[in-house]
């Protein structure tokens, strides 16, 4: 297993592991497209790719901000937008268009970066998972809330939880940039929802011509 | 090498700025926070907050006219800007839980929350998030306008929305590292001028010698360079605008009707509809964004009389 990378953010380290090499990397045919994996709000790159994947690429996963071995930041400040710039510091690293899979909070955060940079992302698979809905449409009626941090800080940040659980998606931003994503790319379809779920962000990007849906292996196959 | 032109004690001998009478730190999210008061201990409090890329020491002429009509005045340095520290990440919660962290470091009952421009829209979300902490609202041209947005055509908003991605998105990646461009308290009085076109020339150097250090290659300006102008987010002005009428404790508003760079340009009919029963709302012509630097006596006597 080659050894995760920790790549800047800012004041941030992201770290960036490998879970399975890929024919590329082993000397097998070259140019497979990477599948970089973006976990949902609370959890962690995982030791292994999902077992029910399959890709025949090298696969990788980044560990947010205030997850995983990635930097937990002090006194939160959390939005998706800023979690962009952790992935973007992975496709800088990658060097190279990659399909990106995000489950939960990292489908929103996959969709962004396929906005912010179609050329570098082949394609987008959006999965249910954690903080997949945010915090709805509108900021409602938030009071202010400090968590209670554990004296020893720890990862997933409490922080992180409380303000990407409740980080507001409103349908005609979700689907500006999903406008974005199919403009900026090679592909007919480069937005791939395999969720169940379909919060109001979800439900308008589908209407985005470009954005198609299907199940996740379906999705995965189609973006190699 | 000394640097030429203006010398710190030049720049500092600003007619009227009085430096705060106590300055403390507090860290109630874990970003330590600089806190300044102005007025005496014993005064009941006011809350004090400045714009965004502004500090504290912004109100050295406007916080010791608040001071001397009663008032204890604390404000503080927003997380990355002034004296605070410079925070891993900034959001406007982070921002607005730092805020009522600060008002919990004051104590006692209740309080006038006054702010301008960013500060005026945080304060304003702080008395609707802490009812119980805010005995009066008084928001210095911090009303947000979706005039802007609303005249632009949807292909021209979008093409802006793309590039401002791209820029921010670049500007992450060159952050590493990076420090602000040192200079002399001159080039970075003009460099200010950018933002502050309507200010003298004394009051930009003057906040030069307390919002920017020195150091051997000369004066840099303290806000953290990861802050930007702009960004990309879903953020719309009417959310700021929706925080207003569900203010149950006096509302007094403000707006400079001269535009300007940092100002949202906000006309007085597009916050009428929105202002809470009772509120006053006052119209400043020939002021831009900064009232309370442009007319710090006029502006200090408004609040005065409006909290007496």
């Amino acid at each position: 297993m080659t050894s995760p990378v920790e790549l800047r953010h800012n004041r941030v380290k992201v770290v960036l592991h490998t879970l399975a090499a890929g024919p590329e990397i082993t000397g097998g045919r070259a140019g497979t497209r990477p599948l970089l994996l973006l976990h949902g709000l609370g959890e962690r790159t995982a030791r292994h790719p999902p077992a029910h994947l399959r890709w025949p690429g090298p696969v990788f996963g980044l560990d947010f901000t205030g997850h995983g071995r990635s930097t937990v930041p002090v006194g939160g400040g959390y939005t998706s937008e800023v979690l962009v710039g952790d992935v973007d510091a992975a496709l800088c690293h990658l060097d190279r268009p990659v399909t990106v899979l995000g489950r939960g909070l990292g489908a929103y955060v996959g969709l962004l970066a396929a906005a912010a940079r179609p050329d570098a992302v082949h394609g987008t698979v959006l999965a249910d998972g954690p903080g997949f809905a945010g915090g709805g449409v509108d900021p409602g009626s938030r009071s202010v809330i400090r968590p209670e941090i554990p004296s020893e800080g720890g990862s997933p940040d409490q922080y992180a939880l409380m303000e990407l659980s409740d980080d507001v998606r409103p349908p005609d931003y979700a689907r500006t940039l999903a406008g974005f994503a199919v403009d900026g790319s090679g592909q007919d379809t480069p937005i791939w929802v395999a969720a169940t779920v379909r919060p109001p962000w979800v439900e308008a990007i589908l209407e985005v011509p470009g954005v198609a849906s299907g199940t996740l292996q379906e999705g995965l196959d189609g973006y190699c | 090498m000394e640097p030429s032109g203006t010398t710190l004690e030049q720049a500092r001998a600003h007619p009227g700025a009085e430096r705060p009478c106590r300055r403390y730190t507090v860290a109630p999210c874990g970003v330590e926070l600089a806190v300044s008061e102005w007025g005496d201990e014993g005064d009941p409090p006011l809350l004090l907050a400045h714009g965004g890329f502004d500090f504290a020491g912004t109100f050295d002429v406007f916080a010791p006219m608040l001071a001397r009509g009663g008032w204890r005045v604390v404000s503080w340095d927003q997380r990355g800007h002034g004296d605070s520290a410079r925070a891993h990440l900034y959001s406007w919660e982070a921002d607005l839980r730092d805020a009522a962290g600060v008002v919990e470091s004051v104590g006692g009952g209740p309080m006038p929350f006054v702010g301008h421009s960013k500060g005026g829209r945080l304060i304003t979300h702080l008395a609707n998030s802490l009812p119980h902490r805010v005995s009066a609202v008084v928001n210095l041209d911090g009303l947000p306008s979706h005039r802007a947005m609303s005249d632009m055509p949807d292909h021209e908003r979008t093409r802006r929305l793309r590039t401002e991605i791209s820029a921010w998105l670049e500007h992450r990646r060159s952050l590493v590292g990076k420090e602000r461009r040192p200079g002399t308290i001159d080039e970075l009085a003009q460099r200010r001028r950018r933002m502050n076109p309507r200010m003298s020339d004394e009051w930009l150097r003057y906040l030069v010698t307390v919002g920017a250090e020195r150091s051997a290659d000369g004066w840099r300006w303290k806000v953290d360079p990861a802050l930007r102008m702009g960004g990309f987010g879903p953020w719309q002005p009417q959310w700021s605008l929706l925080q207003l009428p569900g203010i149950a404790v006096p509302f007094l508003g403000v707006l400079g009707l001269e535009r300007e760079e940092m100002g949202w340009g906000t006309r007085p009919d597009e916050v009428l509809a929105y202002l809470p029963p009772g509120a006053r709302f006052e119209e400043l012509d020939g002021v831009g964004h900064f009232v309370h630097i442009e007319q710090p006596r006029m502006v200090a006597d408004l609040v005065l009389e409006f909290l007496s």
